[in-house]
């Protein structure tokens, strides 16, 4: 199993390990909930150096991207990123990125590790088509390192020559991290302020160790998964996956259908915007504390009404939190519906995501 | 934390301290590491029969769902409230304080030695 340039770093610090894309990565260093609450309340720091770095170039780049996405890259801002999905021409969901613009003819988009062939063969696919030829995987020469949580910043700093403070939510800089030159994106998936760094792989172990001695906590993938629920992100094969198309998973926002160029999906998604959705994802509270988990069934009386896709006892509001798909005719707030526990029903309530949203 | 030589073991994890015929039945350091942060414990009620090797309890973490399966056959005649209200306990100390249920028992089934426990978990 293809490990992290970083695993001998987690495995020193005592890491128990797990299986996350196909990759053998840390799920904790200590303890999940003292690892949650280091990202809510300080600073954490997490190998994510599994996801994907696709780096797209050339005069063609802007108009490529716009084809072969859901969104309109070329409006992005040089120095800004932005949340996107790339389709298959059926519209459901290959996978879920983040696109930067790092120059006028440079973009850099982050895939789950889970899914970096899939997304490296349809891009390249579709460049074939367009006769472009600036589709690059550079995933194995960067280690991704979050930094997340309140004082993630101010610790970050202490390693990073550049200003950190004036660069906004969703934007990308480059900078010396402990002097080995990097990116910095102000991104996460945690529900907190903090960056993702990028830097060479070959440096990740001395800037992994440096961001450790400014204060942060290392930080699994448990302690990310339970952050993200409460923040209400999705996780790709979770609430995402190929069957699923945008509109029913909350994300019609992200897919930019006014435009005049075509896209991988369009007619398919220009469709399925109009339709009304069979079941939609919702967020769910209970009380207690037990909690609704993956592929628990949903129902409404006796009928089932839909499927858990993620749920935990949530660390910070110490209630379960959930989310799901259920039909069209339960999602609306405040409804009331029951899952199955492993044989008992318990009840929960339809809210607003996210769960969690910092102050 | 090494398994204490004084308990027998099952292969899913359980501890046993017998004395007479009374059992107190735990889960071991090495199942507490692996489901992480204990949540959520649900113990079965005094007076309810446990059978050999099924399921009469859930341990629950942040992350995943572990079962409490019943080392012997007998009754139940103890339930461990402290854990229910602080089920880090089975954390902390999975061996002492974190202990959940004690049974009454008539036939002791053939348990596993600390050593076949070791063995199991690959500790030495």
């Amino acid at each position: 199993m293809p490990q992290t340039p970083l695993h001998a770093e987690h495995a020193r610090l005592g890491a128990s390990f797990t299986d996350f894309g196909g990759w053998e990565m840390p799920v904790r260093y200590t303890s999940d909930l003292a690892e949650h609450q280091a990202v809510r309340e300080s600073a954490g720091l997490f190998d994510i150096s599994h996801m994907a770095e696709i780096f797209i170039t050339g005069v063609e780049a802007a108009s490529f991207l716009d084809y072969a996405l859901v969104i309109k890259s070329s409006a992005i801002a040089i120095g800004k990123a932005k949340y996107a999905l790339i389709c298959n021409e059926a519209g459901g969901i290959i996978d879920d990125l983040i696109v930067y613009r790092l120059e006028e003819n440079e973009f850099l988009v982050i895939a789950n590790a889970g899914n970096r062939q899939e997304v490296v063969a349809a891009l390249k696919e579709r460049a074939e088509t367009k006769g472009f030829n600036g589709v690059e995987d550079k995933s194995d020469d960067f280690a991704l390192l979050a930094v997340q949580g309140p004082r993630a910043t101010e610790l970050l700093q202490k390693i990073v020559d550049a200003n950190l403070d004036p660069l906004p939510y969703y934007s990308i800089a480059t900078g010396n991290i402990d002097g080995v030159a990097g990116y910095l994106c102000r991104t996460g998936y945690t529900g907190e302020d903090g960056f993702e760094v990028l830097v060479p792989s070959s440096s990740s172990v001395q800037i992994f160790n440096a961001l450790l001695n400014t204060g942060i906590s290392a930080c699994g993938l448990a302690a990310r998964d339970t952050l993200r629920l409460e923040a209400g992100m999705p996780l790709y094969g979770h609430e995402l996956n190929l069957h699923v198309n945008p509109f029913e998973a909350g994300l019609g926002r992200v897919v930019k259908l006014e435009r005049d160029e075509d896209f991988v999906g369009k007619e398919a998604l220009i469709a399925l915007s109009t339709k009304d959705q069979d079941t939609v994802l919702v967020g769910l509270t209970g009380e207690g504390k037990r909690a609704a988990r993956a592929e628990y069934k949903i129902y409404d009386g006796e009928t089932e009404i839909g499927e858990i896709t993620s749920g935990a006892l949530s660390p910070t509001l110490g209630y379960p939190v959930a989310m799901g798909f259920v039909r069209k005719a339960n999602s609306e707030l405040g409804s009331e519906v029951s899952v199955d526990i492993r044989g008992t029903r318990l009840p929960m309530t339809v809210v607003k995501l996210p769960f969690y949203k910092r102050k | 934390m090494s398994n204490p030589e004084n308990l027998q073991y099952t292969k899913e994890h359980e501890w046993v301290l017998v004395e007479g015929d009374l059992a107190t039945i735990g889960i071991t350091a090495y199942a507490a590491e692996k489901l992480g942060d204990v949540v959520f414990v649900d113990l079965p009620k005094v007076g309810t029969s446990t059978t050999y090797m099924k399921i009469c309890g859930e341990i629950e973490s942040t992350k995943s769902v572990g079962e409490l399966y019943a080392p012997l056959d007998g009754e139940v005649v103890e339930t461990n409230d402290s854990v229910v209200s602080a089920p880090e306990t089975v954390n902390s100390d999975p061996f002492g304080a974190g202990w959940l249920i004690k049974v009454r028992f008539t036939n002791l089934p053939e348990l596993l030695t600390v050593a076949q426990y070791n063995e199991l978990t690959g500790e030495a």
